[in-house]
């Protein structure tokens, strides 16, 4: 079953790319936007590397997602005109369906869980559990086919162009790769420590997961680079139980996931879903506790790993 | 000259704080990278285009949207509230605790999910809110906006520091794996032993951070303002 896994996300992909260009026809007939050439030129873009990115050569997909930055760039994409919910249809849905309301909700995750078990695995769940949590919602809701693309594109532009960011910082963190920016910065942190001094060894290797997780957006890309740069010669071989090392090393550079941009997917993406007016709001929000974890952790090491 | 190749953090650093367009700031940021580490312009269009296209996976989530969209339209959030208004004595800050604890025990059995798009739109960040006016009335959007940035960072603390208590979860693996490979053998069992301790601690924080938001709006608002008793 698993070989089958390339195919069906690839089917997954056509869908999210089709109803990326749903809305950017809606976004194109929508007169009272004043930006709607750009707007709908975004969405149709996006639609495009979605639905075709695999069956186009990648540099075309390279000069169109530039064309995206350039868009946004000069201000030409904006959120159009959307079909809103009234007070009155969420009052006469919560009377007529009670805690029913929560089962679609509920199924997506049951689902998306469930086939996370199988061969076909988490990412595949997803999808899955999407289009049948869907289904429930229209059956339980009676909701008409409208309602649901009308829903779909106040989702779409809600989210926005927040909504592909941390894919963008995903395609950023390969250029990083590729230009050796990890080597940089794990070597100009191992010049500042003096070997032999366990608690700095410490702090260099929680700090510098913090620090790297912090411009690479990803916790997993840090530990690879700073295990082998800063925690093996400082901390490892001075005599620090690898597994609580490593385990802590780990979640210290969580904390640093916690208060960067770069980390969109956690971040940004929530403050855009949960429609903030803050977009920085989450960080802010974590950002206490991630220094208090931080020196939980290098504590934690000092005193558990020697 | 290694150091001109952090050029693209600074960019997006810049970027981020001065509040330019995020999506043109990481791509002028690749694309400054790329032109100072000797990649050609054909060849960053095609590095970068490659690895958008093959992390789309990424941007999945946007197939939930149609569902949330219109459970949304038939009152979620307006149950949600009739729930939580049943419930007496919860106040948002322990609401959102009691949903870190859930979602922690759902990370020692493994069950990873992007939670964002699945449960904090649609039901943590509603019942929060109505925890809030149940206790208080209407609060300032200000304060709504505070509620909202507390129920995603909760979730993000709970799978962040959860997420290795599973012994095969992606994090362990790659724990075990990184050490392999500079020598080391080591047990997944063990990581996952020792993620517990985080796991906790990073409980116990977090019950008196969201303790310490209750006091503030009680001090805000006044305790069980509702209602003018």
């Amino acid at each position: 079953m698993a070989q089958y896994i390339p195919q069906i996300l690839e089917f997954f992909y056509i869908v999210i790319g089709l109803l990326l260009m749903m809305t950017a026809v809606r976004t194109f007939k929508d007169k009272t936007n004043p930006q709607r050439f750009g707007t709908s030129a975004f969405w149709l873009i996006l639609g495009i590397i979605f639905a075709a990115g695999n069956f186009i050569p990648y540099i075309v997909s390279g000069i169109l997602l530039t064309g995206i930055g350039i868009l946004t760039l000069f201000k030409q994409v904006k959120i159009g005109k959307t079909r809103p919910i009234t007070e009155e249809e969420g009052e006469a849905g919560a009377k007529r369906l009670g805690s029913w309301i929560f089962f679609p909700a509920v199924t997506l995750a049951a689902v998306a869980v469930g086939i996370s078990y199988t061969p076909l695995g988490g990412q595949v769940g997803i999808g899955v559990a999407s289009v049948v949590a869907l289904l429930v919602a229209m059956f339980l809701t009676k909701a008409t086919p409208k309602t649901v693309v009308d829903d779909t594109d106040r989702m779409f532009q809600a989210v926005g162009s927040v909504g592909i960011l941390p894919q963008l910082l995903a395609a950023l963190g390969v250029i990083f790769t590729t230009a050796g920016v990890g080597n940089v910065i794990s070597n100009a942190i191992s010049n500042f420590i003096p070997e032999g001094n366990r608690l700095l060894g410490v702090i260099a290797y929680c700090v510098g997961m913090a620090l790297f997780t912090m411009v690479m957006g990803n916790g997993f890309a840090a530990f690879t680079v700073i295990t082998a740069g800063i925690g093996v010669p400082f901390v490892i071989a001075q005599g620090g139980d690898p597994v609580i090392a490593g385990t802590l090393a780990m979640t210290a550079g969580f904390c640093g996931t916690l208060i960067t941009p770069m980390a969109a997917n956690f971040n940004a993406l929530p403050a855009a879903l949960l429609e903030m007016k803050d977009p920085n709001g989450v960080i802010k929000a974590q950002a206490p506790v991630a220094v208090v974890m931080l020196g939980i952790h290098i504590a934690l090491m000092y005193f558990l790993a020697f | 000259m290694e150091w001109i190749k952090l050029i693209g953090i600074l960019i997006i650093l810049v970027g981020f704080i001065l509040k330019f367009d995020t999506i043109a700031v990481v791509i002028i940021a690749a694309l400054s990278t790329a032109l100072v580490s000797g990649l050609s312009l054909t060849e960053f269009f095609t590095i970068f285009g490659e690895a958008f296209v093959k992390n789309r996976l990424v941007t999945i989530f946007l197939l939930t949207l149609p569902m949330i969209g219109i459970s949304e339209r038939f009152g979620l959030r307006q149950q949600a509230i009739i729930l939580i208004e049943r419930i007496k004595g919860l106040t948002v800050g322990r609401f959102i605790t009691l949903y870190a604890v859930i979602r922690q025990i759902a990370g020692l059995f493994g069950i990873r999910i992007s939670a964002q798009p699945q449960f904090v739109r649609p039901i943590v960040n509603p019942m929060a809110q109505a925890a809030a006016n149940a206790q208080y009335g209407e609060i300032s959007e200000e304060d709504e906006d505070k509620i909202k940035a507390r129920s995603a960072a909760n979730e993000n603390f709970a799978n962040f520091f959860g997420q290795n208590t599973f012994v095969a979860s992606s994090g362990v693996l790659l724990i075990v794996g990184t050490l392999e490979s500079q020598g080391y053998e080591v047990a997944g069992s063990a990581i996952a032993r020792t993620a517990l301790i985080i796991a906790i601690i990073n409980l116990i924080v977090i019950a008196i951070y969201n303790h310490l938001f209750d006091l503030k709006l009680a001090r805000k608002y006044g305790k069980n303002s509702k209602g003018g008793n």
